[in-house]
Parts: C-alpha cells; sequence; structure tokens
C-alpha cells in the first residue's frame, strides 16, 4: 500500500494544484521526486508531530487539500489535540494516511503500535475511516479522497486480504447463512473466511467502517440472526456501540473481537503471533464465533 | 487588491474603552487594562488589509488569535472596525451569542481560527502561510498573536523552528508579553526567535508607533516576531 500511496500522490500533485503533502521525515525518502517538483506542496516539518497536523490545518484553511502521513501512533495519538481542533473545529479537511496500524511493525514494540486509533477518531465527528484489506481497495479509496473537503482517515497496513472487493460506502455482502452475522473490517476478512467456511453465517465486509452502515447490517441480521460479530484490526469492541445502535429495536446480542483492551501486550516477534495473542488468527476466530453462536462441531 | 479598514466605521481607538464597557459592564474602562488591545489596534487601524465586507476575500490578510483567553478586546476592535455590530457585543457568552469566552472562526465574522487552547494558532498560522505560498498568494500576510506563557507550549516551537528555516516571510508572530510565563525565556522572548532564524523587535506594547514600526519592518526571507512588552500581569 506505501507503494500505491508514493506512486497515486506523487502523480497526482503534478495536476491537482490544490494538493499539498505534509510529512513528518516518515516516507519523506519516498517523496524526493514530488518534493523537488513541487517545493512548495510537498512539505516536510521534521520530527515535529504537532506541527503535523497544525500546518495542515492551516493550508486546507486557504483552500488547499492536505495528504499528511506518518507512522500511526505519531499520526493520530500524538498529535489528537491538533486533529481535534486545527481540523475539526476549524472545519478544516484533510486527509490522514497512517502506516504501521496495529502491529505491522511487531519488533518495534508497543511504541509503534496504534490499535486505538479508530476509537480515539470516533470521539470526533464527521470522519470518515477506510480500513481497506487490499492495495488495490486502496488505491481507489485515495484516489476518491484527493479532490474532497472532507476528513479522511486511511489505514494502511502490511497485511492484506488476497483478492480486493470493490470499494465504495457501504459494507458488502460477501456470503450468505443463517446462524449469525460476522463482520470482517479490511485485512479481517481473509481470516473470517478461512474461520467461517464451514459455518452456516452471513458474512459481510467493510473497507469503509465509518460512517458505520447500519442499514447494511441491519437487513443481514433481519436476513440471518439478530447475532452479531464485529471482527475488526484495531482495538476490541470499537464499533459494538455502532452495532448496538444499528440493532437498537431489535433483540439482538454483539460479539466484539479485535486488538485487547485490557492488558498491554508486551512481545514482539510476528504480526501472526500477535493475531494469534488477540484471537484473531482462523484457528481462535472460529472457537470464538462458534461458541457466540452456539454451533457446535469438531 | 484588499482596502484597508481604516475610518470604515468611524470607530477610533478613544470608542474603544465604550465598547468594551458593553461586555464587561464597567463604565470606566481603561484600554491598558487589556493586555492586547493595543496590539489588535494598531494592526487592525494601520497594518491588516481585512475588509468587513468581504470577509473571505482570498487575498486578503489573515490575522489569527491565538491566545484565544480574554478576547473582549479582540471583539471591540472587530466591532470598531465594522465586522460586529457593536449592539452584540452586550449579549457575549450568553447561549446564543455568536460571542463567546474563546472565539469561534465558525461564528464569528473576520476571526479566522477558532482558539482557547494555547499553543495552536502559531503551526496554523505557519500553514497558512506556507498555503497562501504555494498558491502565489505572496501579498497576504499571516499575523498571528500569542502570549508569552503560550510560547511554553511545544507545538510552538515545532512551528518556530520550521518557519524560520523555511523563511516564511509573511509570517509574523506578535507575542504579548506580561511576564505571565513560570519559567521566562534565557536572553529574552526575541533572543528565542532570533535563534531561530526571525527577524525580532521588542517594543513597548502601549506605544503605537514603536508596534506600527516593528510591525512593518518584514523581510523577503525571513519570518518577523515583535514581542509587545506590556504591563506584569497581577497574579492573586
Amino acid at each position: 500500500m506505501r507503494e500505491e500511496f508514493t506512486d497515486i500522490v506523487g502523480a497526482a500533485l503534478d495536476h491537482d494544484p490544490r494538493l499539498a503533502v505534509v510529512l513528518a521525515e516518515i516516507s519523506a525518502d519516498r517523496f524526493t521526486g514530488a518534493a523537488a517538483r513541487h517545493p512548495d506542496r510537498v512539505l516536510n516539518v521534521g520530527i515535529r508531530e504537532q506541527a503535523l497536523i497544525g500546518v495542515a490545518g492551516g493550508l486546507a484553511l486557504t483552500g488547499l487539500r492536505p495528504v499528511v502521513h506518518s507512522i500511526a501512533p505519531f499520526l493520530v495519538e500524538r498529535p489528537f489535540e491538533q486533529i481535534k481542533l486545527d481540523l475539526n473545529h476549524q472545519r478544516a479537511g484533510a486527509v490522514l494516511v497512517s502506516t504501521g496500524a496495529s502491529y505491522d511493525y511487531p519488533a518495534a514494540g508497543r511504541t509503534h503500535m496504534a490499535p486505538g486509533d479508530v476509537a480515539l477518531l470516533d470521539t470526533l465527528p464527521d470522519w470518515t475511516v477506510h480500513v481497506p484489506g487490499h492495495p488495490r481497495e486502496f488505491a481507489e479509496l485515495l484516489r476518491a479522497a484527493l479532490p474532497g473537503d472532507d476528513l479522511v482517515y486511511l489505514r494502511m497496513t502490511e497485511r492484506t486480504n488476497a483478492r480486493p472487493l470493490p470499494t465504495g460506502r457501504g459494507f458488502q455482502v460477501v456470503r450468505e447463512g443463517r446462524a449469525g452475522v460476522v463482520l470482517a473490517v479490511g485485512p479481517m476478512l481473509d481470516p473470517v473466511l478461512a474461520a467461517t467456511a464451514e459455518l452456516d453465517v452471513a458474512v459481510l465486509y467493510a473497507s469503509t467502517v465509518r460512517p458505520f452502515d447500519a442499514a447494511a447490517l441491519r437487513s443481514a441480521a433481519l436476513a440471518a440472526a439478530p447475532d452479531v460479530v464485529l471482527v475488526e484490526p484495531y482495538l476490541r469492541d470499537t464499533s459494538t456501540a455502532s452495532a448496538n445502535a444499528a440493532l437498537a429495536d431489535l433483540p439482538h446480542r454483539v460479539l466484539g473481537l479485535g486488538v485487547a483492551r485490557d492488558a498491554e501486550l508486551r512481545a514482539y516477534g510476528t504480526a501472526d503471533e500477535h493475531d494469534a495473542a488477540h484471537g484473531l488468527a482462523p484457528a481462535e476466530l472460529a472457537r470464538s464465533i462458534r461458541a457466540f453462536l452456539a454451533i457446535g462441531g469438531r | 487588491m484588499a482596502t484597508s479598514t481604516s475610518g470604515r466605521t468611524g470607530s477610533g481607538y478613544s470608542d474603544l474603552p465604550a465598547l468594551l464597557s458593553r461586555m464587561s459592564g464597567d463604565e470606566k474602562h481603561s484600554p491598558a487594562a487589556v493586555s492586547t488591545l493595543d496590539v489588535l489596534w494598531v494592526l487592525y487601524d494601520r497594518i491588516l488589509h481585512v475588509d468587513p465586507a468581504r470577509p473571505d476575500d482570498p487575498d486578503r490578510d489573515r490575522f489569527l488569535l491565538s491566545k484565544g483567553h480574554g478576547p473582549m478586546a479582540y471583539y471591540a476592535v472587530l466591532a470598531a472596525k465594522g465586522f460586529l455590530d457593536p449592539a452584540e457585543l452586550g449579549g457575549w457568552n450568553a447561549f446564543d451569542s455568536r460571542l463567546g469566552q474563546h472565539p469561534d472562526r465558525v461564528l464569528v465574522p473576520g476571526v479566522e481560527i477558532g482558539s482557547g487552547s494555547l499553543g495552536h494558532g502559531l503551526p496554523l498560522a505557519l500553514g497558512t502561510a506556507l498555503g497562501l505560498r504555494a498558491q502565489g498568494r505572496t501579498g497576504s500576510r499571516v499575523v498571528v498573536l500569542v502570549g508569552d506563557a503560550e510560547l511554553g507550549e511545544g507545538s510552538n516551537h515545532e512551528a518556530i523552528a520550521v518557519a524560520g528555516r523555511r523563511g516564511v516571510g509573511t509570517l509574523t508572530t506578535v507575542v504579548v508579553d506580561n511576564a505571565s510565563d513560570s519559567y521566562g525565556w534565557p536572553g529574552g522572548i526575541g533572543e528565542r526567535f532570533s535563534r531561530e532564524g526571525w527577524a525580532a523587535h521588542t517594543v513597548d506594547g502601549r506605544d503605537h508607533d514603536a508596534l506600527h514600526h516593528a510591525l512593518t519592518d518584514t523581510r523577503l526571507d525571513q519570518p518577523l516576531a515583535v514581542i509587545a512588552r506590556v504591563e506584569p500581569k497581577e497574579f492573586a
């Protein structure tokens, strides 16, 4: 996805005079050509993440479209008040593009993990949150975001599904079934499909998770059963409130699966090992889904 | 080119106490009681090219009040210059008033940023100046007002370094220094800006001519800092 990011934004800078890129060293080496062509619109502020967002807010106030990029904890968590005040409060739009996701760099440890990014942005209004599960989806979502004026968060990850699905607002029905509904967000689709291959459940897919497609979840729950499992590649239960709101007038149950909230996982190793530790590998997902939906077997 | 607001409403400096009184209820309001009042007056009366009839003119100068606390002086000057109806001042802080204890750009005409939380205006001003430069709008100045204690926020130091090194000559920071920072800056605030590549002047923040001279001493390739010294804040 990072190659798509550099290629698409670099090319767009050449023909869209509104576009500007704001960096805090991360990936600056990937923008050297674009920076040479557009020194006033490719701005590397150094290791200064508060200025990263503040400058983006100022650029937007003059009518430019800033694309802001860093590793997720440095893009979203460190300058969170700047996101709240320099973007939302000023009514200044921006496209924030993070890399690293929840644990793409497990050897780097906790400092480089931000499984709470989407939950944090959920405390603010007006954000569109894309969690693509394939580089082609990422490319489509990025291209669609560049001409706008709105607030967009694009969460890049190195963990991808085998095949891309069409992008666009709303959740897609990947498979129908009767015992319940499993919503897979972004790169969780393939693990969910593996986990549910032998289960009679409906599977929904979201590459865009905010706004939350309440209507799609509701109709899937009505068509199957009002028992919903959310499988998200970031903090567990990030979308549970949204799912409950979508089903508020129905007797229903919701199980949120994702990165554990109750303890800081002090481990390095591989992303697969982190998946397993958080219950997000296919075997653990299958066990959780079967237990919740009271589906027997094996 | 935007036009100066000077004389647009016929209100002058001597009208400010009455405008302040509409908010404070204090009949004997002294301009000296408000630390930012003289700086704001000089900016709006002599420096900024802004027009209440065209507050969104893309080629206007931008004034960003970062120190959003105590905005009475700001509202009074905006009223004197025709951005606000003076009658509106009396209702400030009421639920349905556009004027709160911190200004909101979405509500108040002529207000460029919503502020109150310290340390946001200078990075926003830097981004605004860079955005105007990228669009070739090099005739517009961007002036941001901060307090001396507000300079403690690290976000300001991030922006001061970037602005200095990128030589953003259209950017001006006015520091209203009422000696309210608990720690201060060795060698003075101006020295700190100079070290980062800014042109800097320290002047009497009540002296209109001194402020005017300092504020007009801009450089093509250097941002400008004007430290406006006023009476020390009285702590309870």
